[in-house]
């Protein structure tokens, strides 16, 4: 059941993208019409059917959307931006009302997740379905404006909304090549064992540096704790309880400095119309640093 | 070593700020090739782990919906709110809201997200913080509330979900170091990890104030400047 419907908002999330493509072909005007549109449409493709697609097709597919990027043909159309004058009425007709739609996402997809074994995701989809329904329905607004308001505001995000699934399969890469282990084997021929602070070290910034590389720190987290927290650290005799969760939080702190980690670091700064492709990171970077400092300082009083 | 190619493309294009798109799929490829693989093997690897994380693009579907209450006036809404308490700032709105998902995120809810709150919701009210004292905001400015919106967003929910004893991080820890024969104790990792939240609480709060009093008394002082002109005259 589940998986049927989760299978089913893919479905739908790929007809919104599809949609997407045949309004850009459909648009004259639109300054890059055949780029576009065939970027939207394979991934359209790949997200709502790539279950019943051979791989290799979906990755053809996946390599045609990244040429496109390439080649710089993919282009936001000319969707028509809502009138100030009829948001400020619609706000000034319902008001804090407006607040149940909107808490209505988050709420309907812990409800699922809590009381239904259908899972988080299924419950996003249903969370956003119902908002936008609860949206038309108090706000008398027509149905189309979800399309084209879906339409607008995804061209905004553009191609970067790709690039955690391309990562996630740099990471694949990575890790089925062993890169991991050629780092920590460099690392332990070349820094001494046996002093604890030294070790401490060597663990916190290993697992900021090796996550930043993954743009995940649970990718990070097994090989670095194997290949440099045990023979730095915890056989030295600290506390494996403090040390690994800790190590792990470390990684967190690299896991906000680095672009890798696109879904947390780069698309919100394409949702949110940054100027600046690294304004987010920029804005972490201060408190990813103090807050390694004291990774190190806690590793060493408490493990 | 060869094996590393990949790794040195990465970094470059991430640091050139070339296409990030064009930069991780020639990574991808060039990493195939170099460890033996052909390119039909490359593509259906692609295709399998592109299809196996679609959940990632999940945030397409959130994006509509927030599209359309945005349209019917939610942030108008939300900085209205705002409007009605002179007293706050936008490192008191960003805390607090950090503090809530903090709090959800110990509870294993992901209640928030940039798509969902952080654009429509959070950024607005700290952009109508600044609007109540008179501030017209320059774009850099915006960009600044956004950015520290979205970083409060990612430090709450990255320390806040490991205070979660059955969460994915501590279960990640444990079966890790349970191979490597170390036991952990769940509740006594979680513990462990009790001064490190308190300490990024602490830390990204007075982050928050710096940098937003740091915007306000930019604005303050430049009124000041424009009044004493005026005065002068």
């Amino acid at each position: 059941m589940s998986e049927i419907l989760l299978e089913t908002i893919y479905h739908v999330c790929g007809l919104i993208l599809i949609y997407i493509s045949i309004k850009t072909l459909m648009d004259k005007d639109h300054s890059s019409r055949i780029g576009t549109f065939i970027f939207w449409a394979c991934l359209g493709t790949v997200v709502g059917f790539g279950k019943w697609l051979p791989p290799v097709i979906s990755g053809a597919l996946v390599i045609l959307m990244c040429v496109m990027v390439m080649l710089k043909r993919v282009k936001a159309g000319n969707v028509a931006k809502t009138g100030e004058s009829y948001t400020k009425k619609i706000a000034d007709e319902i008001g804090y009302r407006i607040f149940i739609p909107a808490i209505a996402i988050g709420l309907v997809t812990i409800c699922v997740a809590i009381f239904t074994k259908l899972g988080a995701l299924v419950g996003l989809g249903i969370g956003t379905f119902l908002s936008a329904i609860i949206t038309v329905l108090m706000t008398g607004d027509k149905t189309i404006s979800y399309l084209t308001e879906g339409r607008r505001t995804i061209e905004t995000v553009g191609p970067i909304s790709i690039l955690t699934m391309l990562l996630a399969t740099l990471g694949t890469v990575f890790s089925t090549m062993g890169v991991g282990d050629i780092i920590t084997e460099g690392a332990t021929k070349v820094i001494p064992q046996g002093n604890i602070l030294i070790g401490v070290i060597v663990y916190v910034v290993a697992m900021a540096l090796f996550s930043m590389l993954m743009g995940n720190a649970f990718a990070a987290f097994s090989v670095i704790t194997i290949g440099i927290g045990l023979p730095f650290v915890i056989k030295l005799g600290l506390n494996p309880n403090v040390i690994g969760i800790l190590g792990l939080t470390s990684g967190f702190c690299g896991t906000l400095m680095t672009p890798m980690a696109a879904n947390y670091n780069v698309v919100p700064v394409a949702i949110l119309e940054m100027k600046d492709r690294y304004g987010v990171i920029k804005k972490q970077i201060p408190v990813a640093i103090i807050m390694l400092l004291f990774h190190i300082i806690l590793m060493k009083i408490m493990g | 070593m060869i094996k590393l190619i990949g790794i040195i493309i990465v970094v470059l294009g991430f640091a050139l700020k070339l296409d990030p798109i064009g930069t991780v799929i020639i990574a991808i490829v060039t990493t195939g090739l170099a460890a033996g693989q052909d390119i039909v093997g490359i593509m259906e690897l692609l295709g399998k782990t592109f299809v196996a994380n679609r959940y990632m693009c999940l945030f397409i579907i959130i994006l509509p919906a927030v599209g359309l209450l945005e349209r019917n006036g939610l942030s108008i809404v939300a900085s209205n709110v705002i409007r009605k308490i002179k007293s706050s700032t936008p490192s008191k709105i960003i805390t607090i809201y950090g503090l809530m998902r903090t709090f959800f995120a110990a509870l294993n809810v992901n209640f928030g997200g940039v798509a969902s709150f952080t654009k429509p919701i959070i950024y607005p009210m700290a952009a109508a913080s600044l609007e109540n004292r008179g501030i017209r905001l320059s774009s850099k400015d915006r960009d600044s509330l956004k950015g520290l919106s979205a970083a409060q967003e990612n430090i709450s929910w990255f320390f806040g979900q490991v205070l979660f004893v059955a969460g994915p991080g501590v279960i990640l820890v444990k079966s890790s170091l349970d191979n490597a024969g170390f036991k952990v104790e769940p509740i006594e990792a979680v513990k462990a990890e009790i001064p490190v939240i308190f300490l990024t609480i602490l830390v990204t709060a007075i982050y928050m104030y710096i940098v937003s009093n740091r915007i306000i008394s930019k604005y303050n002082r430049e009124s000041l400047l424009h009044n004493k002109a005026e005065a002068d005259e």
